[in-house]
């Protein structure tokens, strides 16, 4: 069935169709219509789920961290300073092995306060063990909730699906929502071996000596590379049963493009955009979504980006006294396997629009230089 | 003889309790009385090295160990999984000590308490951070030498009320105890296992080396904070106050300081403090006892 919707609305149907049996979750702008329309999916009993209104959101981890250890899927969904009081459990949900799945609407960090999107919310917690998802359109907000418990309970690791503030979490799109018999069909029940269990009793998570702590964070890493096959053959799957594919990285003529844009979020629909009205003009531009940070699809990105004679990454983030955090990532991915150029713009942070404009002046720019000649580069930004 | 406990036990030996240890005695006989379809979470607590390290434990039950501040909210997770598992019956307990209650947990507490979440949430009350080495807490009493309240600076402040905010959360039950009187535990958790709602549980449980006494005297000392009104034993049932264990004549605070190094620094105006700040509690709490 097709319906017009806003991202925070397709977050709450993903949910509801996954069948999540407990969600626990605090109100934060730009969030709150996620829990709103769960609240009430859940009270007309038309999910048949547990809603514990917590008061904050370290406890509604906590609470989702004791909800998916008892063998329960747990769903939350929070944003910007919600997730940065969560870091801690991010932690801990990944280190217990819990494939708990959680929206975050990525808001942009206070001080000075703002409600606008940008990265650095989500990107502040990169290495904290959970899968990250950046999404460009509310179906692909509604559907990775989906694949996301798929996967998560496969290779037992927690799940982010993140999306941009206002431009897509209060946007209305079109959206399919899929079939429960066809979501049913797709995602199994949770059926969890390690769950507290009273005719087997457990200790999970105990006072763990040097002789074995760091058995327990490889086999952490081994999870996320198994991950990013379990992502690859899920996008077949999901593709098999939905008609719609998404792959770790999308790329976007890249072929014989000279220079490839490397974007995320709804900056890369606009990118594609942008290098539509180029291509008609003659300009051989191309553009890779990045969908996928965690598990890093390095050899994705390499094989996307081998014929690329100039890069240009555009990141909605800023590691302060470094670069764009995603053109890092590109950067390391790339060392030894291309000689091409990087060229890393910070644009768009707080919720400043990154116009068509915006993208045909970056590539404008880098048309214009043999390498970088900074760093970085900061886009329309007042001095 | 008839035994006043059952015999069954859910704790074995082989756990790492220090001598004397007053939050060993009160796991072993809360246990007595929650049985087997039960389920712990413990935030970062003596009890957190007590149980034993990876793969040991000493319970024979679930358990989720979690982050220091979280244990209210992490049981009301699990009661909320095993509801929509349909394993309602089983008792889900938080089980914290006095900082991870009074202090960084108490966030946590108050919601799950003002939720009514059908949860035990017990503190096992040592009044200090004794696992990190004895530094004060706000369940520290007035008077007492801990590692960051040093003799010269002792703590100036009295123990946080933690029954009194739990109580104005109007929780279905709330219980004090105390090591000492183990049949008093077990009665009131046999109890409290069969109301809905939200379950406080608040005991003493004095810790040898954090108090600098001998571990011989644990109980001792558990049942003269009692005696003394230091620490009133009763239950607060729907609203309704009831001393459990009656102090007809209420010995000196003096007696149980005595007995432990950490007031040993105590003047004798300062231990006329503590009795006055005693009297003035007991008497607010006699009031409720007497309706």
């Amino acid at each position: 069935m097709k319906k017009v919707m806003m991202g925070n609305h397709a977050i709450s149907y993903g949910a509801t169709l996954s069948r999540v049996q407990v969600i626990s979750a605090y109100p934060i702008t730009p969030q709150t219509q996620v829990v709103e329309l769960l609240s009430e999916i859940v009270a007309d009993q038309k999910l048949k789920a547990e809603f514990i209104k917590v008061e904050s959101e370290h406890s509604a981890m906590a609470a989702c961290i004791g909800a998916s250890s008892a063998g329960a899927r747990a769903f939350t969904a929070t944003s910007a300073q919600g997730l940065a009081l969560m870091h801690e459990l991010l932690h801990w949900a990944a280190g217990a092995r819990l494939p708990i799945v959680m929206a975050d609407v990525n808001r942009a960090m206070a001080p000075p306060w703002t409600i606008w999107t940008d990265q650095n919310d989500s990107l502040s917690q990169r290495d904290t063990g959970w899968m990250q998802f950046y999404c460009q359109s509310n179906q692909e907000v509604l559907d990775s909730v989906i694949m996301a418990y798929k996967v998560a309970e496969k290779v037992l690791m927690p799940a982010m699906i993140v999306l941009d503030a206002f431009s897509l979490s209060h946007t209305y799109e079109t959206v399919d929502i899929p079939d429960q018999a066809l979501v049913d069909r797709y995602l199994p029940p949770f059926d969890f071996k390690y769950k507290l269990d009273v005719n087997d009793p457990h200790t999970y998570g105990g006072l763990t000596t040097p002789d074995w702590y760091m058995e327990f964070r490889i086999k952490m890493h081994e999870a996320m590379d198994q991950a990013l096959v379990e992502i690859k053959k899920e996008a077949v799957e999901f593709e098999k049963v939905f008609g719609r594919r998404y792959d770790p990285v999308e790329p976007y003529m890249t072929e014989d493009a000279d220079i490839v844009l490397v974007t995320s979020g709804t900056a890369a629909s606009t990118a594609r955009f942008a290098v539509d009205q180029m291509r008609r003009k003659g300009k051989r531009v191309g553009n890779l979504r990045v969908r996928t940070l965690r598990p890093f699809p390095f050899a994705d990105i390499r094989e996307h980006l081998k014929n690329a004679k100039k890069i240009a990454i555009i990141d909605r983030n800023i590691s302060y006294g470094y670069h764009g955090i995603f053109a890092q990532e590109i950067k390391s991915a790339l060392y030894g396997h291309s000689k091409a150029p990087v060229f890393n713009f910070i644009a768009g942070l707080g919720g400043r629009d990154i116009f068509p404009e915006t993208i045909m002046n970056i590539v404008a720019d880098v048309k214009k230089m043999k390498k970088p000649e900074q760093d970085l580069y900061w886009v329309e930004v007042k001095r | 003889m008839k035994p006043t406990l059952p015999l069954d036990e859910l704790m074995s030996p082989g756990h790492l309790a220090c001598q004397g240890c007053g939050a060993g005695i009160a796991m072993r006989t809360s246990l007595k009385a929650l049985g087997h379809d039960t389920m712990f979470t413990f935030p970062a607590c003596c009890w957190t090295v007590i149980d034993g390290p990876f793969p040991y434990s000493c319970l024979e039950l679930p358990l989720l160990h979690m982050a220091f501040e979280a244990t209210a909210a992490t049981a009301s997770g699990i009661k909320a999984a095993m509801r929509a598992l349909g394993k309602d019956k089983t008792t889900i307990c938080g089980w914290a000590g006095d900082g991870g209650t009074f202090d960084i947990g108490i966030q946590a507490l108050s919601g799950a308490a003002e939720r009514n979440d059908d949860i035990f949430y017990f503190c096992y009350d040592n009044e200090a951070y004794m696992n990190t080495g004895i530094q004060r807490s706000g369940a520290t009493p007035y008077g007492a030498w801990t590692t960051t309240t040093p003799v010269k600076h002792f703590k100036k402040e009295v123990k946080k009320s933690i029954d009194d905010i739990v109580a104005a959360h109007k929780v279905p039950y709330q219980a004090t105890a105390s090591v000492a009187y183990p049949e008093d535990l077990y009665k009131k958790l046999v109890k409290a296992k069969e109301i809905r709602g939200f379950k406080f549980i608040h005991i003493l449980a004095p810790c040898p080396p954090g108090w600098k006494a001998r571990p011989e005297d644990t109980v001792k000392l558990a049942r003269l904070a009692v005696q003394t009104g230091i620490f009133p034993v009763y239950e607060v049932e729907a609203g309704k106050y009831a001393q459990t264990m009656k102090t007809p004549s209420r010995k000196p605070v003096l007696e149980y300081l005595k007995l432990q190094g950490r007031f040993k620094h105590l003047k004798e105006e300062d231990v006329a403090e503590i009795q006055k700040i005693v009297d003035l509690r007991y008497a607010e709490l006699e009031k409720r006892f007497q309706g």
